[in-house]
């Protein structure tokens, strides 16, 4: 692909997203009907649900990007993983933000220790001790590999966590739904579908976005690398604070 | 067989260390013994069970105190780049990295071997627990939790702020050995049949060797210089 045609397609999907956000909107306010007994609260689900999946996607990617930086060394492939992880996290914060919200009417509580809501807060602090760790790596290239072994090992754990969780709750655990299951209005269905497929479409255009940005900051990085390089390599030029000294 | 023996000897170098010095096992019960200590003072177990929180009680001990050997495990390493000599050794780096798992479950193990009958006579608890399925309930979930640990520790050494980052990775991810060994040890104390939690000892060992495999293949990456 010439880029010319990544640039058009780039602008294509912003334009999409950018009619398809005000359209999710006037879907979630003004068509879907009002959930009998949640009310309106219950509308946040239309952000909620796809922002879940979103962050699943997000740590998904991450862990197979990671495993493509360490199997390939390709410095493009970390940039992505890296992008995913905070993606991941941006998107799971949104759920355990929007999740107690709807919580609060309909159960009556904040929060309480539901097998889902856990196990996603785990997921989500996995991922913040990712980014954390990148910060304080020496170097881009220890980063990228701290990164992707982190990216890999917590991956593997997020089915172990949610099953562990789930055990610890015991067998039977209360019957809490957070999705409406089988008993969705097929407006709702359509409503949700539509969501789902906005968030993802945003989540897939701010992914291109930040590892863009990841790649120029990289590119500068060098630049100003060589910079710097350059006078030292000159060596025989007569140096201001040599010539002083 | 190399390869085991080369395991045995970097868990060997690390225990004639620590019998040298002293230093470590010493500190870490003595830190593990405070924990217990606080938690006697924040709840009266005259009023609740032993068989109810002890578990939990235990395990938050075991798992601070794990964090302070394993943070200590690759400090030794760091200081005067000790490090460089493993790394020029022509052994294989995962058969580094099982001797220092190794090294830290031994270390822990002799902590929780002590810890165990302390608390039960601190809390006055009746024990009757099988010693057999209490040990290899304390074993396997130890090992989880020093694979995972030793792989996190291995990179955050190297940081500034390893104290406060080694934690903050390592904690999330040993959820399931956390619950896993809080829920067995709970009904090993409690004398309940086997059966009752036998899917738990399968998780912990799934845990293990889901870890310990996937560290032996990542560990490479981790010291790579």
């Amino acid at each position: 692909m010439t880029r010319n045609v990544r640039d058009l397609a780039q602008d294509l999907l912003y334009l999409i997203v950018l009619l398809l956000v005000p359209a999710c909107l006037y879907v979630v306010f003004a068509v879907v009907p009002t959930e009998q007994r949640m009310g309106v609260v219950q509308r946040i689900f239309y952000f909620h649900v796809p922002c879940a999946f979103a962050a699943f996607l997000g740590v998904a990617l991450c862990a197979l990007f990671s495993a493509l930086y360490l199997k390939t060394r390709d410095r493009r492939h970390d940039i992505v993983a890296h992008a995913s992880a905070e993606l991941g996290v941006l998107f799971c914060t949104i759920v355990l933000v929007t999740g107690p919200i709807w919580a609060r009417p309909v159960w009556g509580v904040w929060w309480t220790g539901e097998v889902r809501l856990t196990s996603t807060l785990v997921l989500w602090l996995i991922y913040v001790g990712y980014l954390v760790l990148r910060q304080n790596a020496e170097n881009p290239d220890q980063a990228a590999r701290w990164g992707a072994v982190v990216g890999i090992v917590g991956a593997l754990d997020v089915p172990i966590i949610y099953k562990s969780v789930e055990w610890w709750r015991g067998l039977h655990p209360r019957v809490l739904k957070v999705s409406g299951g089988g008993g969705l209005d097929p407006a709702m269905e359509k409503a949700l579908m539509l969501c789902t497929v906005t968030i993802l479409l945003l989540f897939l255009y701010l992914l291109i976005q930040r590892s863009r940005l990841g790649l120029l900051q990289e590119q500068i990085e060098a630049l100003a690398f060589a910079e710097r390089r350059a006078p030292a390599s000159a060596g025989a030029a007569p140096h201001p604070t040599g010539a002083r000294s | 067989m190399d390869y085991l023996k080369t395991v045995a000897l970097v868990a060997g170098k690390d225990l004639r260390t620590e019998l040298r010095s002293r230093d470590q096992v010493v500190t870490l019960l003595f830190f593990a013994l405070l924990v217990l200590v606080v938690f006697n003072f924040a709840f009266d177990f005259t009023v609740i069970d032993f068989v109810t929180l002890g578990a939990g009680v235990l395990w938050v001990a075991f798992i601070f105190s794990g964090v302070l050997a394993l943070s200590h495990s690759f400090q030794i390493e760091r200081e005067e780049e000790r490090i460089q000599g493993i790394l020029l050794a022509p052994i294989d780096r995962s058969a580094f990295y099982l001797g220092k798992v190794l090294a830290t479950i031994l270390f822990m193990s002799v902590v929780e071997a002590i810890l165990v009958p302390v608390s039960v006579l601190m809390f006055n608890y009746h024990f009757s627990a099988q010693v057999g399925l209490a040990i290899l309930v304390l074993i396997l979930n130890t090992i989880g939790f020093a694979a995972v640990g030793t792989l996190f520790s291995a990179m955050t050494t190297r940081t500034r702020r390893s104290e406060l980052l080694l934690p903050l990775l390592l904690f999330p991810a040993a959820v399931p050995v956390a619950l896993a060994a809080v829920k067995t040890t709970s009904h090993v104390l409690a004398g309940r049949p086997f059966e009752r939690y036998a899917s738990w000892l399968a998780l912990s060992a799934a845990y293990d060797l889901i870890f310990l495999s996937a560290a032996v293949l990542l560990f490479d990456f981790v010291l790579e210089e």
